[in-house]
């Protein structure tokens, strides 16, 4: 078990340098000059100049390949165009909110949509099932920032039972300002966290163990918790890996409904502002998300699955 | 022979829609006796397996549903037990062994809590005590070294070594009857006569009667006192095993018995009954092997036979057997 | 890189094709209504000037925060456009994006995808691994990283949202081509000499179509949930050209002045995305009844 989790660790070296190096390229390679981007349309020449000399812009692309690579391993983001804040300053600020958002919603998705989905294979077309059938339709159209301005319009304006923006500063108010974003992500997830229990609690419970367990005198519940959902999570677990990225990204957006500090707020506004260094950072920690939550879901199957653990 | 264990009585067993159902079991109906092994026989799709769970109510329902018939166990009648005792009975007074052993063990759980969990869901024991007893049931069926192995996954036996663990499962709670749903067949030849040792030494130390399901009539002369012997959803022939196997008196098990190789075998060919077996029901009327039996009138065609006493404790579903023997 | 693969995959009505548009839009009512959704909502794109009651980009100061009304259906917003007129136009935004970025992706991917797996080798090796590396990313994510670096505007979107779906159509390619080159008869015209790209053209392409047709379908809604969420984020279709993402970011500035827009735009996502997903499950259930769930 160890030396899987040793292999899956090591494994992640040349996927962040990969990630990097399509960072790098995406930034730098693709048709957009970095320096036109940031200063706009109606620079001079003598400032693009400028602009390129200080970013290093100037140097042999291999040189500015590394020290990028160098730059992003060490966390040296530089300071913000804007505000000359360190970027990793501005990154640190904001992070908590990010990650505090991405796991309450994720943990909120997951408490109603295993048991929706436990429902709906349970009572298998039946009322329940459609139910949880039309709303996981509904979840996988409707847009989260739609969802998330229509309770911001609905909740917070209207009835003013919450905040309608910030990230609030001591516990009390953290949750009541974390309230109606998590819940906007976590109803976009709970369909889709819903959908995958249903099918693969189905698909387990036609499954000859659970025959068994039924004829040792497990009772019903016994035999759909113990035995079924226990083998259903196995796929529901790459669902959730999924899912949490899912949140992550959609966090950028719901930051923005309920404007709420977050990285996703702050790449967002340092694109508007052409706030070059910032939009590098904030990439960056976006792509390191990906690769830690790809990273974690490996290490939790390695925990679940025993026929993995042993291998 | 004192009051029967279990009395399987005109039992049937439909599947597929309410409003269009196919009949799989059909008016089956036989007995197991205290401490008596009874063999269940026919061709893959005659509803042994389905016979088997519907005595457990273990029949998927929907498609399937159990239309009529009685199955009195102990005395008392399964079928019209509510829902939410029939956990009670399993594994505590009937418990099963399934064919697949592959596929039969929860993947995620150690072979160790699946048997514990067998014994907790009917005895109160502590969990050393109960530790204990599952060291015990796997000495019992010839695990090596029980001890180390407690924490192994399903995944790290062999297929022979997981029957093992099922039956070992399957006793935990002594049970009053022991269904064995072709408790070799998924297994290689030479570990199909390790389990079959197995369950002979289980026959003759633990006092459970057997329902044993094979198609292999040589498992069942080996273990069972008596046979009972199944077509397309019905029971052709029901009687103690000397007499069956010495004189056999439905042409479909006299079919069965001549297909039997023997080691003192001087035929060219095995025999092999000619047609296979209908597709569930398809046979509206009439005696369900009539199109490959080598004995047919016109009669049998027409009309089910009911099952014809021959001796105290043999009887047969066949009209012309039946009337060579009065005459 | 030819467009061949394309003109296979919507090859001419056979009888086999008709079969698929029969089941699936005369198949149940809830389909039957989604494909009378989509096909108002292709008119309502072809013929929005004829439609539009106003100019959606003419701006009044007379016209501000009106609520619903007679004379605007949908109110007008904090510029004084009508609201309804914008998203009459936002529907043409979202119908361009909706069918080119699938489309283009489909032959990027399917092309990758088949080099990948009919050649092997290196090639599969580097693909296998872009395309494991850009899979785990969600496309949404994907598409702000890659918009951050190319900035807004209708062909970058374009460019970024082909980018994000085409390792999806590559994975599956790969495993298409990769069990058909298995085949019989792949292996019979390898022996017998058939030129390689005759074999890739007339014996994989053809083979593979049907995945490559339902994950299209697909991914039409995606395609427009994500332009409306990049617009939504402004790194999308730029104002004040309307689009349904941007219409709910104007909106959400001008949230005291008149929820109206939100409201509009966000209805108009959500009924389209889905009825195309509800058409997109129905061909995959007559295409591809193994990959289903």
């Amino acid at each position: 078990m160890i030396r899987m989790i040793g292999i899956r660790l090591f494994d992640t070296i040349p996927t962040v340098l990969l990630v990097l190096t399509l960072v790098f390229v995406a930034l730098r390679l693709l048709p957009g000059d970095p320096a036109l981007v940031a200063l706009g349309d109606y620079a001079t020449p003598e400032q693009l100049n400028l602009f390129r000399e200080q970013m290093g812009l100037n140097a042999p692309l291999w040189l500015q390949y590394i020290t990028f690579t160098w730059n992003m391993i060490t966390l040296d983001f530089g300071r913000s165009l804007i505000s000359n804040v360190p970027v990793v300053d501005i990154l640190a600020r904001n992070l908590p909110y990010t990650i505090e958002l991405t796991v309450v919603a994720t943990g909120m998705g997951l408490l109603a949509g295993i048991p929706l989905g436990v429902m709906a294979a349970v009572y298998r077309n039946k009322a329940p099932d459609n139910g949880v059938r039309a709303f996981s339709l509904v979840g996988y159209a409707i847009p989260d920032f739609y969802l998330g301005a229509v309770l911001l319009i609905v909740f917070a304006l209207n009835l003013g039972w919450f905040p309608i923006s910030g990230g609030g500063h001591d516990f009390a108010s953290r949750m009541h300002h974390i309230f109606l974003p998590a819940v906007t992500l976590a109803m976009v997830k709970s369909a889709f966290i819903g959908r995958l229990t249903r099918t693969s609690l189905l698909e387990v419970l036609g499954r000859d163990y659970v025959r068994t367990a039924r004829a040792k005198g497990a009772r019903e519940g016994r035999v759909i918790f113990r035995h079924g959902l226990r083998n259903a999570l196995l796929p529901v677990t790459t669902g959730l890996g999924l899912s949490l990225l899912a949140t992550l990204s959609g966090s950028v957006a719901i930051e923005l409904v309920f404007n709420r500090p977050g990285i996703g707020s702050v790449l967002i506004n340092a694109i508007a502002e052409r706030d070059y260094p910032v939009i590098q950072a904030g990439v960056v920690v976006f792509a390191f998300f990906v690769v830690l939550i790809n990273l974690l879901i490996d290490l939790a199957y390695i925990a679940i699955d025993p026929r993995i653990r042993v291998k | 022979m004192s009051r029967a264990l279990l009395k399987v009585e005109n039992l049937s067993v439909d599947f597929g829609p309410v409003s269009n159902p196919i009949r799989v079991l059909n008016d089956v109906s036989f007995s197991v006796g205290r401490g008596q092994a009874v063999g269940l026989v026919g061709e893959s799709g005659s509803g042994k397996s389905i016979t088997s769970l519907s005595i457990l109510r273990l029949v998927p329902e929907p498609p399937g549903h159990i239309a009529a018939g009685r199955v009195e166990f102990d005395g008392c009648d399964l079928l019209k037990l509510p829902r939410n005792k029939m956990p009670e009975i399993r594994g505590r007074d009937i418990a099963m062994i399934f064919q697949e052993p592959m596929s039969s063990l929860n993947p995620v759980m150690a072979i160790g809590d699946q048997i514990g969990e067998a014994i907790k869901l009917h005895r109160a024991l502590d969990s050393s005590r109960r530790r204990e007893r599952v060291i015990e049931l796997l000495k019992l069926v010839g695990m090596p070294d029980p001890v180390s192995r407690l924490g192994s996954y399903p995944h790290q036996f062999s297929g022979g070594m997981r029957q093992r663990v099922m039956i070992a499962m399957a006793l935990a709670c002594d049970p009053k009857l022991l269904i064995a749903d072709e408790p070799t067949t998924a297994l290689d030849v030479t570990i199909q006569a390790q389990v079959l040792e197995l369950m002979k030494k289980i026959r003759s130390e633990v006092n459970s009667s057997i329902l044993l399901i094979s198609h292999d009539l040589g498992v069942i002369a080996d273990i069972c006192d008596r046979v009972v012997v199944m077509y397309a959803g019905r029971v052709v022939e029901d009687g103690d095993v000397k007499s069956i196997f010495r004189t056999p008196k439905h042409p479909y098990t006299q079919g069965l018995l001549q297909a039997v190789p023997r080691l003192a075998d001087d035929r060219e060919r095995l025999y092999q009954i000619a047609g296979s077996v209908p597709a569930a029901g398809s046979i509206k009327q009439g005696c369900p092997f009539f199109a490959r039996c080598s004995l047919r009138q016109n009669r049998c065609q027409e009309q089910m036979p009911p099952m014809f006493q021959f001796g105290s404790e043999h009887s047969a579903a066949c009209w012309v057997t039946a009337e060579e023997e009065v005459s | 890189m030819t467009a061949l693969p394309s003109t296979r995959l919507t090859s001419a009505p056979d009888s086999r094709t008709l079969f698929v548009i029969k089941t699936v839009f005369l198949g149940n009512p809830v389909t039957m209504v989604a494909a009378l959704v989509i096909f108002i909502f292709i008119c309502v794109a072809i013929l929005a000037p004829l439609i539009a009651p106003y100019d959606p980009l003419a701006q009044s100061y007379l016209t501000i925060n009106i609520y619903p009304s007679a004379e605007h259906w949908l109110g007008t917003d904090q510029f004084g456009r009508d609201v309804l007129s914008r998203l009459i136009y936002g529907s043409r935004n979202s119908l361009i994006f909706g069918i080119t970025a699938p489309f283009l992706a489909a032959i990027i991917g399917t092309t990758l995808g088949v080099t990948a797996g009919y050649f092997g080798g290196l090639v599969d090796r580097l693909v296998t691994r872009l395309i494991d590396l850009l899979l785990a990313f969600p496309e949404l994510l994907l598409a702000i990283i890659i918009m951050a670096a190319l900035g807004g505007g209708f062909w970058n979107i374009i460019v970024v949202l082909t980018i994000a779906f085409v390792p999806g159509f590559a994975r599956v390619a790969r495993a298409s081509t990769l069990a058909v080159k298995q085949e019989p008869y792949v292996e019979a015209a390898i022996s017998v000499g058939v030129r390689t790209p005759t074999i890739i053209i007339r014996h994989i392409v053809p083979n593979i179509a049907a995945p490559i047709v339902v994950l299209m379908t697909l991914w039409v809604a995606s395609a427009i949930r994500l332009e409306a969420a990049l617009s939504f984020l402004g790194i999308g279709t730029r104002p004040p050209h309307p689009s349904w993402g941007n219409i709910i970011r104007d909106g959400l500035n001008n949230i005291f002045g008149s929820p109206w827009p939100i409201i509009g735009a966000g209805l108009a996502i959500t009924v389209v995305v889905l009825s195309f997903n509800l058409i997109g499950d129905a061909v995959r259930d007559v295409l591809d009844p193994e990959g289903g769930e």
